[in-house]
């Protein structure tokens, strides 16, 4: 009787927080197909009397959100691809290369975890100014090629890579080269789609960066359009309900197809050491 | 030199050369132009650089925005941190618990909101604090509560963004939590039981000292995260009302990118480096004497 009550108990709260958790989210969607003007009823609706696309409709056609969403989808996916490459080969290293000084900067890098971003911005700025690289979607890129977390993400799994395998490969005649490729990148699938996803999703929802590098409103990332669009259209709830929803929806979907290897490498990074 | 150690320095280039010129030049960069009145004019012309020494951190010290943005952006560590945590924690022991059918459905609906664009939520939620036909203010009138101008009444601003903050990241901190729970071998719970520990007891000395290390990890990544306080009061409030929620990173981006004060804004990011290492580090130290008082000696693998 009294585990019976837990149990209800248990799956009262839970749904309640599922409930809690999910409204806002449930709320922007619903509130995206609403007729102008019906998210802001009184009293709540909760669902569209009449579902609509037109706010859809106008973000595409009128106010151009297609060219924002590709300049995301494309710096998401450079960014993607280029961390994927740099930590993954000094991640490896890291793990399976000894080489002189390899324990100092490894400890040196993991000290670098504690200095947020922001510190570095205005520099970075000024370099990038420098460099001629403000308002360019390199310019976008530079900061999140390679990542200390990327870097250690890697290594600690590539530390699991027995070295007999290796050894093997390389007593075949494999250079070392050829060892990472053949050997080792295989055996690291799943921490690199574990990386992958991290580097994709941190870059989508950047803002900050993309804000101060991009003046030109045309080469706007999704979140940094959004951000603008709330200033002259702060009164079209439904329209700006439609837009949230387009720069939320991609991540979402992404992270549930991929969830299971995101959850591994969050659990993975604080666990070990 | 080896034909291995020589790959190795060869792999490690790109990555590495990457993080030394846009990250570790840059924050080296930060301490220098913090010693200059680099501004609108040294941008147009570099001659107009001069050394100002220490004067930019004299002037944050006498800076009464500067005074409020830390006093808000550590306000806003000290609520919305253990708050967070502690929801994340009851969310994880939630998810542990042997009686819940439907485990991996609640825990990926807990943890979207993590994996959701902070600005395209920050709009929503914009929404819906509006004190007429908010999602939130209707909910509060139907069980009588009166409107609260969430984010125009300088009390709640900040308090409204605490909600959104915890909301937005719990499901992180769950998972890690999920994570040192599972680590807790059973028989320390099961010793408990046959000592006649209840569900509270078992709690306090079994899962708490046990989960010491996870406290840890979680206490500093999100003070380090909740120091850094930007992208909500930017797109909420935009630091208002009367600088209710302006936060030191607002501050920097408003001085760097606004006014291009870049030599008062280095110093102003300098000094939040120097408080995050400082609670970073005392995070550290105290966790480690309550570890060594609390977790019995070899209690954990």
């Amino acid at each position: 009787m009294r585990r019976a009550l837990g149990a209800v108990a248990v799956h009262a709260v839970a749904l309640a927080g599922a409930t809690l958790t999910l409204l806002p989210l449930v709320w922007m969607v619903s509130a995206s197909f609403m007729p102008a003007g019906e998210a802001g009823a009184v009293p709540l609706r909760l669902w569209p009397s009449t579902p609509t696309l037109e706010h859809y409709r106008a973000l595409f056609a009128r106010l151009d959100l297609g060219r924002h969403l590709a300049a995301s989808a494309g710096l998401a996916t450079a960014t993607t691809l280029i961390a994927l490459a740099c930590n993954t080969l000094a991640g490896y290293a890291f793990a399976k290369l000894p080489f002189p000084g390899r324990e100092a900067v490894f400890r040196g890098l993991l000290a670098a975890l504690l200095v947020p971003g922001q510190v570095a911005m205005l520099p970075l700025f000024l370099l990038v100014r420098t460099l001629g690289l403000v308002d360019t979607f390199l310019g976008v890129l530079v900061p999140g090629m390679a990542s200390v977390f990327g870097i250690f993400l890697v290594r600690q799994y590539a530390r699991g890579i027995p070295d007999g395998i290796l050894d093997a490969a390389r007593v075949d005649g494999a250079g070392e080269g050829r060892v990472f490729l053949r050997v080792a990148l295989p055996l690291c699938a799943p921490i690199l789609i574990t990386l992958a996803v991290f580097a994709f999703l941190g870059a989508w929802n950047d803002f900050i960066w993309p804000l101060v590098v991009l003046a030109d409103e045309r080469r706007y990332t999704l979140p940094v359009a959004l951000a603008n669009l709330v200033g002259e259209h702060v009164q079209d709830t439904e329209l700006m309900m439609a837009g949230a929803v387009l720069t939320v929806a991609p991540v979402i979907v992404l992270f549930l197809a991929l969830q299971r290897w995101y959850v591994a490498g969050i659990t993975s990074g604080s666990l070990k050491e | 030199m080896t034909v291995r150690s020589r790959a190795g320095l060869l792999f490690v280039a790109p990555a590495l050369s990457l993080l030394a010129i846009f990250f570790l030049v840059p924050v080296v960069a930060a301490l220098l132009l913090a010693a200059t009145d680099f501004d609108v004019y040294t941008i147009a012309d570099l001659r107009h650089l001069r050394l100002v020494g220490l004067d930019n951190f004299r002037r944050l010290l006498g800076d009464p925005r500067v005074h409020r943005a830390f006093a808000n952006t550590l306000w806003f560590v000290v609520v919305a941190g253990p708050l967070s945590i502690g929801v994340s924690l009851a969310a994880a022991l939630l998810l542990n618990a042997t009686a819940l059918r439907g485990r991996a459905v609640f825990r990926t609906i807990f943890f979207l909101p993590v994996v959701t664009t902070l600005v395209a939520v920050a709009v929503v939620w914009r929404y819906l604090y509006h004190p007429r036909h908010g999602l939130l203010n209707q909910l509060l009138a139907a069980l009588g509560v009166s409107p609260i101008d969430w984010l125009g009444d300088p009390d709640w601003a900040l308090p409204a963004l605490v909600l959104l903050a915890v909301w937005k990241n719990f499901g992180f901190n769950m998972l890690v939590f999920v994570a040192g729970l599972q680590a807790i071998p059973d028989r320390l719970y099961e010793a408990a039981r046959l000592d006649g520990a209840g569900w509270w007891a078992r709690f306090r000395h079994v899962t708490v000292p046990m989960l010491a290390p996870t406290f840890l990890f979680v206490g500093v990544i999100t003070t380090i995260g909740y120091l850094q306080l930007f992208a909500e009061p930017y797109v909420m409030t935009q630091g208002g009302p009367a600088d209710a929620t302006l936060s030191v990173v607002l501050l920097m981006y408003e001085e760097g990118f606004r006014w291009w004060n870049l030599g008062y804004g280095s110093a102003l990011a300098f000094v939040l480096l120097v408080v995050i290492v400082l609670l970073s580090v005392a995070q550290l130290a105290l966790q480690r004497r309550s570890l060594a008082i609390e977790a019995p000696a070899g209690g954990r693998p």
